[in-house]
């Protein structure tokens, strides 16, 4: 049997495979920086929420761990000290003239001092916190329940979201501030707090002093920090980038249930 | 082999004879699910350069050193090098893994741009198109599923008989050769590649499945602690990679078969559903 045309032929056909393999990869490249393909990919996103809500239900409980799974340290991510004067202000005389702003489309918009959000009732909870990198990390959180609130101030009917506006700006120029925003079935979840203590300690400025939102069922990018102000909306498409976040305005996914 | 349990061999095609091997259904199945594992692997080391390391148990910060960690630190030729630790043993791995070079120049990324997608870090774009293609894997497999059954695909050319399972040891001994049935035997799936066929199938793919659901922190509340019948999410995550490189282990095996007993007449077979009987066994 002559081997010579047969061996060409596989070198060809790898040499095919090869070519095949480079363009496959440019054009994938070209796909993820379309106008359109990105469209395509996000029914993955609304299919995975439609999912999640279907088979864990609306009112499934996050896990809850004991003081053994702790984390020997929480680690801090994203911002570490907000770079604004405002913050260091407040900083500067230990959150004594911090208040928590709750208004929008609510009946009785209303504003909390530190004091008075640790007067209300609070709930602890020890979670694991899942990075949308990929890290979890295990910390115990106190703090009032984010439904405390909304019962004080009786959003209206209108009200689809609930939008966090925090003190650390993303950008260098001081602008762009972190935000979130998540709908009324996790702004009513009773692990859904704004926590103000981590570890039975104040929680430390680079995990988002003096009050951070815990939202248990997603991933830690919704869990803003530095929290100077609740509204809520019917629609975020007119707020920062209109996505409903810092991270969605950079392409992220609205839903951080996956 | 002499299979006497054999439900073909009534209908055996003559040596040399073209015969119909793959239905339009299976092959249309097996090609959208190539498109869509391959990209879910490429995206997959994507969204793992995001956080290049792997743990066991319920959190990243248990105290025990990661069991894989992949990055860059300062030491080699270029002042830079990449570094992969495995089990705490470190090896250099520049030009493959944490540091890599594109047209000439150094870049830190755990796996290379050639192998992920998108090439260059870009976690909210590659978890789009993991999470996308997710979705298309589910939905062909679990067409493929129900029409294996329906067809009895699953029974006919997949489950091995009794009596095949008695001839693994002879099987593997001709794996070992190279030595391929031909003629009637060569027209069903041999018992090795029966098994091989359904562990992917049954096992590794269900299971990478539900490691990928285990990280999601929405599905985690299903059942309180059903993640930790797994070890916790990070073991999950872990799980999850290993599973992805034991599924391109088959493939290269898979790939590899195909190759050795016929490309043209196996890839054929695949696209048109024709397959040509060997008329005899070639050692190679």
């Amino acid at each position: 049997m002559n081997r010579r045309p047969e061996m060409s032929r596989r070198r060809f056909f790898a040499r095919v495979l090869g070519g095949a393999a480079t363009l496959a990869l440019a054009g994938c490249q070209k796909l993820s920086q379309s106008e359109w393909f990105p469209k395509v990919l996000a029914v993955g996103e609304r299919l995975s929420a439609a999912a999640g809500t279907l088979v864990a239900g609306r009112k499934a409980m996050a896990q809850e761990f004991t003081e053994a799974d702790l984390s020997p340290s929480f680690r801090s991510n994203g911002t570490f000290r907000p770079q604004s004067a405002e913050y260091e202000a407040l900083l500067a005389r230990s959150f004594a003239d911090y208040a928590l702003v709750v208004d929008g489309l609510v009946a009785d918009p209303r504003r909390y001092s530190l004091a008075e959000l640790r007067a209300l009732e609070s709930r602890t909870q020890i979670t694991r916190h899942d990075c949308v990198e990929g890290w979890s990390a295990i910390g115990k959180w106190k703090g009032v329940k984010l439904s405390t609130l909304l019962e004080a101030v009786r959003p209206a009917p209108a009200a689809r979201f609930v939008v966090f506006h925090c003190a650390d700006p993303m950008a260098d120029d001081g602008k762009d501030p972190y935000y979130e925003s998540i709908d009324m079935d996790d702004a009513w979840h009773p692990q859904t707090i704004l926590a103000y203590d981590l570890n039975d300690a104040p929680l430390p400025v680079g995990n988002g002093a003096p009050l951070r939102l815990r939202v248990e069922r997603q991933l830690g990018y919704k869990h803003a920090k530095y929290v100077m102000r609740i509204e809520l909306v019917e629609s975020f498409e007119k707020i920062h980038g209109g996505n409903g976040g810092y991270w969605e305005d950079q392409g992220y996914q609205w839903y951080a249930g996956i | 082999m002499n299979e006497a349990t054999s439900t073909v061999a009534a209908a055996a095609p003559a040596q040399g004879a073209l015969y119909y091997r793959h239905t339009l259904a299976v092959r249309i199945m097996h090609w959208i699910n190539v498109v869509a594992l391959t990209i879910l692997f490429m995206s997959g080391l994507q969204i793992f350069n995001a956080h290049p390391a792997l743990h066991w148990g319920k959190s990243s910060y248990t105290g025990r050193p990661a069991l894989l960690e992949i990055g860059v630190r300062e030491g080699g030729e270029s002042g830079m090098m990449g570094v992969t630790r495995i089990f705490g043993r470190e090896f250099d791995t520049t030009g493959v893994l944490g540091l890599s070079r594109d047209d000439g120049e150094l870049y830190a990324q755990a796996f290379p741009s050639w192998i992920a997608i998108p090439s260059h870090q870009w976690l909210s774009m590659a978890r789009a198109w993991h999470f996308f293609f997710a979705w298309v894997f589910v939905v062909n497999g679990f067409c493929y599923l129900a029409y294996s059954i329906w067809s009895r695909h699953l029974a006919h050319d997949l489950a091995p008989t009794g009596g095949e399972l008695k001839t693994i040891g002879r099987s593997i001994r001709d794996h070992l050769r190279f030595r391929h049935p031909s003629g009637e035997a060569a027209t069903r799936y041999n018992v090795l590649q029966k098994i091989a066929y359904l562990v992917v199938i049954f096992v590794l793919l269900p299971l990478i499945v539900l490691m990928g659901l285990a990280m999601s922190p929405r599905l985690d509340a299903l059942f309180t602690g059903w993640v930790d019948l797994v070890g916790g999410r990070q073991s999950a995550r872990t799980l999850h990679f290993v599973i992805a490189w034991l599924l391109v282990a088959f493939v290269l095996i898979h790939v590899f078969q195909v190759i050795v007993t016929g490309l043209w007449n196996n890839l054929r077979s695949m696209i048109t559903g024709r397959y040509r009987v060997p008329t005899e066994a070639h050692d190679e």
